[in-house]
């Protein structure tokens, strides 16, 4: 069984496309990154796989179960990390962890615990007032603490410093070998080689290359060069 | 239960601003009534004959020497207006505080159904304005009790169950409307608020606007109509919750297909 298996997934809002019969497949037990440029429509992507947005067309499975009809059964089981944090007004990072788990009917305790250790955060500090990034580790507490059977995390390590991004890779890898499929929305071309298995790329809203990190980039060529070859083409063309 | 909780928790401030404001502006009221009572007694024949002016605030019908005629005419406006407006802002930043806090992404995907969320949401509204109605109508009868007036229960009872269903169907539109919004909220809640008291203010002077009766409920609310039935008028509550389950009824067919940007 599949992660993640979409086939045919188009979305567009009014005129606008965010994506076009983008079709994905993730192993389960991966480590997927999922890159492409602004605009590219990986947001909506993971958007129409959480249910947050009803794709026009496409059908897609997650864990198993049908995207469009599964859906609370389907946000059991995975943890995400959105692009932008934001929490309410007044709560402290406690809290938030507490109502986080009190939605999954969950006690998470003592797993929250142990990530705001290791990604020290402190859970008394209220969350308005947090820098961009201890929000962004109260947001990954929040996503990992439940200890999910799949991660979706969207440009996750965006405003962490790097021992903390360090720390929060190596969290990933222990959970990768629990068993956990990771699919990772990066920017961030070195992070994609180093950690994912396998990729997609995606421009213009629709998936243009998919496979192995190695084959995307190529025998012998620089891994960055080649990943900026997809963006660039993105921008102005097949060069 | 638990998002229920977080929302009394997230809207208790507001809550409680309003419940002491409306509270305190009731009680000012009533206890102003002692020293107002021979006044009101000699010019109640005038507040009586201003032709529209007395008719759009129910005055040509009422005896605003007795406590309940001053009550319904004083109060009942800082009860009508306050509660309206409590309840609107209340019912519109329900769903839509959501997409403009940017917390929507995060809430909606736990695992919740959108019907789950919004009966939490919209249990926690109707919690706070039912609290609001008991700490308003205890403050009425710790008024009355203070100036040495015998309480008139009944009526009383009758008023301020009025302004709790006007609450009611208020809110529940309003959190209709929030299913469509995805910024603000404010100004169209205050401006459903105020626009249906003017309606029925409109109502009560002329008679050929007579039929916006049946649209505003402040229409039910109206104390010299209350008064002289001893009861409300059980078409326009009824006509007034049909409307409230309408408005409920369109957000959770608008809510469980609303794209979350």
């Amino acid at each position: 069984m599949d992660a993640i298996c979409v086939r045919g997934l188009t979305k567009y809002y009014g005129r606008t496309r965010g994506v076009e019969d983008v079709s994905l497949t993730v192993a389960q037990g991966d480590i997927f990154g999922f890159i492409g440029p602004n605009g590219a429509g990986k947001s909506t992507t993971i958007r129409a796989l959480l249910g947050l947005i009803r794709p026009n067309a496409g059908r897609g499975q997650v864990l198993g179960l049908d995207m469009g009809k599964d859906r609370e059964r389907i946000l059991a089981r995975v943890g995400y990390l959105p692009s932008e944090t934001a929490f309410w007004p007044g709560m402290r990072v406690r809290d938030i962890l507490r109502f986080s788990a009190g939605l999954r009917k969950k006690d998470c305790r003592r797993t929250a615990e142990e990530l705001c250790q290791r990604l020290r955060l402190d859970p008394a500090r209220r969350a308005d007032r947090l820098s961009l990034g201890s929000r962004r580790k109260a947001a990954l507490v929040c996503a990992l603490q439940h200890e999910p059977e799949l991660l979706i995390l969207d440009e996750p390590t965006s405003g962490l410093d790097p021992l903390i991004q360090r720390e929060f890779f190596t969290i990933l890898q222990e959970r990768n070998r629990q068993g956990v499929t990771v699919f990772l929305s990066s920017h961030i071309l070195w992070e994609v080689r180093r950690w994912c298995a396998h990729a997609a790329i995606l421009r213009e809203g629709a998936v243009v290359a998919a496979g192995p990190v190695a084959d995307l980039i190529g025998a012998g060529q620089d891994p960055e060069e080649a990943f900026l070859r997809y963006y660039e083409e993105a921008q102005n063309g097949p060069v | 239960m638990v998002l229920f909780k977080h929302e009394l928790r997230q809207g208790r401030t507001a809550f409680l601003v309003w419940t002491a404001s409306i509270a305190a502006l009731l009680a000012a009221c009533v206890l102003l009534f002692p020293e107002m009572e021979g006044e009101m007694a000699s010019a109640g024949e005038m507040f009586a004959s201003m032709g529209g002016f007395s008719a759009a605030f129910g005055m040509d019908r009422l005896d605003v020497g007795s406590l309940t005629g001053y009550y319904a005419v004083e109060c009942g406006t800082v009860l009508g207006l306050g509660g309206a407006f409590y309840a609107c802002l209340a019912g519109i930043s329900a769903l839509v505080k959501e997409e403009r806090g940017r917390t929507a992404e995060f809430l909606l995907t736990h695992p919740l159904s959108r019907p789950q969320v919004v009966t939490a949401k919209l249990a926690a509204v109707l919690a706070q304005i039912t609290v609001m109605g008991l700490a308003l109508l205890a403050a009425a009868l710790a008024s009355v009790k203070l100036i040495g007036e015998t309480v008139p229960w009944k009526e009383l009872i009758l008023l301020h169950g009025a302004c709790w269903l006007l609450q009611i169907e208020l809110a529940c539109l309003c959190v209709g409307v929030s299913a469509f919004l995805r910024r603000g909220g404010a100004g169209p809640a205050m401006g459903l608020a105020a626009g249906m008291y003017f309606l029925n203010m409109l109502a009560n002077i002329s008679d050929q606007a007579g039929f916006l009766k049946a649209i505003t409920p402040f229409a039910y609310c109206e104390g010299a109509d209350i008064l002289a039935a001893g009861g409300l008028d059980a078409g326009r509550v009824a006509a007034g919750m049909a409307l409230a389950c309408a408005a409920v009824a369109a957000v959770y067919l608008r809510y469980r297909r609303k794209d979350i940007l």
